[in-house]
């Protein structure tokens, strides 16, 4: 399978990455040369192969549903490129 | 002093040869001196460590400590350090000072280390050669014109060229041993789990595994002691008791089984290469291992496999950053779209961006089954295949790279070409198993290593072959040409 350059724009609408219009080839073509490698899977019989999403199998740990943390919003809000009176501050979203 | 290994630095601090404060001011003055040729840090953390040296040298005067107490180590930029810029090399995290510590920074602590400075490394710890890094590619001490290897090439560099003892790394597809390998030095990747990931900049958290890099696997042993630690914060951390890790280092190879998989010595390996790596199987022969060929049939398929799985996890772990609590944002953004498109665009660099691309292809709908899943299902069978060879044998050796380190710019042009350089370490991610590199040889004058597989928990048998490799052999003691 391989993409042009309309799947790469919608491919960077899905990310949130913008592909600028003199990019968007050499980019896709990369991605292509990717996609190439990436196909000998197809080749691969997997029927009744079970998925192996952890390498070791494991289940996720589950914990007691109590508070483990203390508050510091302060510490982190302090790495936040803008915020106010506690809350982080992002562009107007609704007019 | 930079020539003492962290063993014998920890005896020397321990007989009260030197403090802790010498032996910091020592490393940071030759880090001034040197590192402008290398660029294996991104900060240093001067100030903090000579305090924390101080700290150290008290403590030891005042009753028992731990071994590594007041001895000084580099953290790669990828573990987040309370108070000290963490940007895991890339602009998007070039302003981002983390309120607290990765679990392994505060197992160190804990310990009473000290800490010279971060890393250098590929960004996101995407690459196989750190040209991929914002602060600029670092360079391999054995040749300035050659890449260290990623994407732990900066904590790589600075062992090579002993500006610090050791350090910690991390490895994805074989970010901790391929650098060992073109450095020359010994570098360890535990089992999946071993190590906590928690405030460890997650790159695909089903693959990312932290470890240590040093000059010996003895040291190798006195790190993971302390790095290693069940850790409930880490909701895939290993819940298994930690052993002594130097407690078997010397015990006799003789007896033992290591396999020798016929799929890692073929076509693309370099012929030299494989002369170094099949004399360090004849010296651990000479010690009474008995070598048998293996066969991992699906050892091909890792890569395609990897770069679907890697990627994919990257695009969803990645998407955190959006200008909107922490990193870069771009400047004033017309609205939410834009400082998204934006904030990430003008933040991350070309091959953060593409594999972030190909991993949302690989997730999109209507390919999901034909990408994710299927790759997911090939993992299960790289996975039988080595669960099949240890039922044969104890450990698996073969080399870590096919080549010695190369040019920079050889291969940032061509990303298959590069991925390829990982053709014999991204296997033991996707099975979650322990893999490590040590010296084992000179190629065109710079350095080649052997990998060892372990099985599942297998770190202490890994080290003790290292060890005992390291006890017939001189390689890891080589230093570069030019360093004193």
């Amino acid at each position: 399978m391989s993409i042009d350059r309309s799947d790469i724009e919608k491919l960077g609408e899905l990310a949130r990455i913008h592909i600028s219009d003199e990019n968007a080839l050499a980019s896709a073509q990369r991605i292509n040369e990717v996609l190439a490698l990436v196909d000998q899977l197809q080749a691969v019989d997997t029927a009744n192969v079970e998925p192996l999403a952890n390498p070791l199998g494991a289940r996720q740990r589950l914990r007691l549903d109590e508070v483990s943390e203390t508050n510091r919003r302060d510490a982190f809000q302090a790495t936040a490129p803008a915020t106010e009176d506690g809350l982080y501050l992002v562009p107007k979203v609704i007019e | 002093m930079h020539n003492l290994t962290l063993t014998e630095l920890s005896a020397g601090l321990g007989a009260g040869e030197f403090s802790s404060v010498e032996v910091t001011e020592h490393f940071l003055a030759r880090i001034k001196r040197l590192d402008g040729t290398y660029n294996s840090f991104i900060t240093i953390t001067e100030e903090q460590a000579l305090a924390q040296a101080a700290m150290a040298d008290q403590q030891r005067a005042a009753g028992s400590v731990p071994a590594l107490c007041g001895v000084p180590i580099a953290h790669k930029d990828i573990f987040c350090t309370d108070g000290v810029r963490t940007s895991c090399g890339s602009k998007m995290l070039d302003n981002f000072v983390p309120p607290y510590n990765a679990t392994v920074v505060e197992n160190f602590a804990a310990a009473g280390v000290v800490v010279l400075g971060k890393t250098n490394m590929d960004e996101f710890a995407m690459g196989s050669s750190n040209e991929t890094s914002y602060y600029g590619p670092v360079k391999n001490p054995w040749q300035t014109d050659c890449v260290p290897g990623g994407s732990s090439g900066g904590s790589a560099a600075a062992v090579a060229a002993r500006l610090t003892p050791a350090a910690t790394a991390t490895d994805t597809g074989g970010s901790i041993r391929q650098p060992a390998a073109l450095c020359g030095i010994t570098g360890l990747k535990p089992t999946y789990g071993r190590v906590s990931r928690w405030g460890m900049i997650a790159f695909a958290s089903s693959l990312d595994q932290g470890g240590p890099m040093a000059r010996t696997a003895e040291d190798l042993a006195l790190m993971l002691n302390e790095m290693a630690s069940f850790d409930s914060k880490d909701s895939t951390s290993l819940e298994r008791e930690v052993p002594d890790y130097r407690a078997n280092l010397n015990r006799d190879v003789s007896g033992m089984t290591i396999g020798v998989p016929e799929e890692y010595f073929g076509e693309g390996l370099n012929p030299a290469t494989e002369q170094a790596v099949r004399d360090a199987l004849a010296e651990l022969e000479k010690q009474g291992a008995k070598l048998k060929a293996i066969s991992l049939p699906h050892s091909h398929l890792s890569v395609p496999a990897y770069y679907v799985i890697a990627p994919a996890e990257a695009s969803a772990n990645l998407s955190r950053f959006d200008g909107s609590r922490y990193g870069y944002r771009c400047e004033n953004p017309a609205d939410l779209r834009d400082m998204y498109m934006r904030s990430r665009s003008e933040g991350f660099g070309d091959e953060v961006k593409r594999r972030i691309l190909i991993g949302a292809y690989c997730l999109s709908a209507g390919y999901y089954d034909a990408y994710y899943n299927k790759a997911m299902q090939v993992r299960r069978l790289i996975k039988d295949d080595f669960v099949s060879a240890f039922k044969d044998v104890d450990m698996i050796a073969g080399p870590t790279c096919p080549n010695p380190a190369f040019e920079f710019g050889a291969k940032s042009d061509d990303p298959v070409a590069m991925y390829l350089e990982d053709i014999y370490t991204i296997a033991t991610n996707l099975a979650g198993l322990p893999g490590m590199s040590l010296p084992c040889g000179l190629v065109e004058g710079k350095p080649v290593g052997l990998q060892l597989i372990g099985n599942y928990f297998d770190e202490g048998r890994m080290l003790n072959v290292a060890h005992r490799y390291q006890q017939a052999s001189d390689w890891h003691s080589r230093c570069a040409p030019g360093i004193d």
